[in-house]
């Protein structure tokens, strides 16, 4: 999409609504989607990889230090993760806005 | 110069969706568009129709096979009437919100229950906001040159939209009537080949049918209302072109006896041909009445209507549905919404009958211009009135 969504007019539309970009879901934000979002213990954490193989959105990815973390641009906070996680490196907290 | 040939209206939509060289057909027969199914099968199976027949087990199945038809850019037909249109329904919002030009004749046919295989505009009136463009055609030949012209609507650059061309079952799906064929030659000048722009193509991915969440699909249903309604003037200068050529010219509110007429009944479909003969005798009678018949009836012409009834005092509709604890019949309470804001207009008096096969002679339509004209100087404490029902 050239536009932010929220820019987008009913004459940018293409005809039937079809969407002539492959791929672009991927810029869909369904982050905002989310009312708790997972926070991370890395102490406990044994880079298992178990967060990763349940996320629905497959949203988790590696971060800088090898540990895994969802991508919240993504992530809906259904926290599944943090139920599956065996070590409970990971609590859901409110989103505060 | 085409010559008359003496053919079932079914058979003849069957020779027309052949003459334009059909790419698909996807089907399920149902009275009473059994016969128009039926020819086509037979076209296909003979091989004097190159085409794809997708006999399918449902009407849910063949619209939706429609939907990936005429995505991939093929010419793509199908018919039916009464049950298998309601069971086609929601697939219809999805052949017109993603501009998929699709072809429909629908043989109207009334309601179960209980079960009727006989002719009413029920049917067509439960799918009168899906968005489709409609059509009401009177006679075979109306019925033969609006399948030719429906393709070229559909298929217009600046339409894209399914069309669905109404004959009422059995009146005209079943009657041996003098139509005009069409010429190759003929077809060929009035209807380009089909040119989907955007159809699936492996090397050219696209997304038909995405999920639009709140904050696109207001623009979106926006932008399918705006077609639609712009669609209104491709389809008179293809009607204009239409009868450049083939010499019979289309509108979409035909006036018949306006001159002067202080009365006017409107109808829609086949029951224009007897509503004529009345209107003719109470002519000979020196009465002041004249007849409207609605051909388009998506995109509604406004315009149209307003114009035709500006001198009119009376003007009685005639509806063959029922909209149950509603306003009256369909037709009329759109022909009372669109001349509500005017100035002057005539007091409008609507009517329901016709359902389920009951037919209606010259004398039922006289006493219903009479009976309307009654009304509209006493007053009713009914929304309306339905003809021909035994006390």
């Amino acid at each position: 999409m050239t536009k932010p969504e929220n820019e987008i007019t009913w004459k940018d539309l293409e005809i039937g609504s079809i969407v002539t970009e492959p791929g672009n879901a991927s810029q869909y934000k369904t982050g905002d989607w989310r009312s708790q979002r997972p926070t991370y213990d890395f102490n406990k954490c044994i880079k298992c990889g178990i967060c990763s193989i349940f996320c629905p959105e497959g949203c988790v990815e590696l971060n800088e230090e090898g540990y895994l973390e969802a991508n919240l641009f993504y992530c809906k906070g259904c926290g599944i993760c943090a139920r599956e996680c065996w070590t409970q490196a990971i609590t859901m907290v409110d989103e505060e806005e | 110069m085409a010559t008359k040939v003496g053919m079932e209206v079914s058979v003849a939509v069957g020779e027309v969706v052949k003459a334009v060289n059909t790419d698909v057909i996807a089907a399920y027969p149902i009275t009473p568009q059994t016969h128009i199914v039926e020819h086509l099968a037979e076209l296909v199976a003979n091989g004097e129709l190159d085409a794809e027949f997708i006999p399918v087990e449902s009407e849910h199945s063949a619209m939706s096979a429609c939907l990936g038809s005429a995505a991939a850019g093929a010419r793509t037909f199908t018919a039916t009437a009464g049950q298998g249109l309601e069971l086609m329904h929601e697939v219809l919002y999805v052949a017109s919100s993603m501009q998929l030009p699709i072809v429909m004749t629908v043989a109207n046919r009334a309601l179960s229950a209980p079960l009727s295989v006989w002719g009413d505009h029920s049917d067509a009136m439960a799918v009168r906001d899906t968005g489709w463009i409609q059509i009401f055609t009177e006679n075979g030949q109306e019925v033969v040159d609006h399948v030719l012209y429906a393709f070229r609507i559909a298929e217009d650059r600046k339409v894209l939209l399914p069309v669905m061309i109404h004959l009422d079952g059995f009146n005209l799906s079943h009657m041996i009537e003098p139509v005009l064929l069409p010429e190759q030659s003929e077809v060929d000048q009035f209807l380009p080949p089909n040119q989907y722009p955007l159809p699936l193509d492996p090397n050219k991915p696209v997304t038909m049918g995405d999920f639009g969440p709140p904050i696109i699909y207001t623009e979106a249903k926006w932008a399918q209302e705006v077609n639609l309604r712009a669609s209104k003037e491709v389809i008179l200068r293809a009607w204009k072109e239409f009868g450049d050529i083939f010499g019979r010219h289309y509108s979409s509110v035909e006036c018949y006896h306006r001159e002067q007429a202080k009365v006017l009944l409107l109808t829609m479909g086949s029951f224009g041909e007897t509503a004529m003969m009345a209107i003719d005798n109470m002519r000979k009678e020196g009465r002041d009445v004249g007849l409207l018949k609605l051909r388009l009836w998506r995109p509604f012409p406004f315009e149209e209507i307003r114009q035709a009834v500006k001198d009119t005092e009376v003007l009685i509709v005639l509806d063959r549905a029922l909209s149950f604890g509603g306003p009256g019949g369909p037709v009329c309470s759109e022909i009372k919404a669109a001349l509500y804001g005017e100035a002057k207009k005539p007091k409008i008096i609507s009517f329901v009958g016709g359902l389920g096969g009951r037919t209606i002679n010259v004398a039922g339509f006289e006493y219903i211009v009479n009976r309307g004209i009654e009304i509209s100087q006493t007053g009713s404490e009914h929304e309306f009135e339905i003809f021909g029902v035994r006390e």
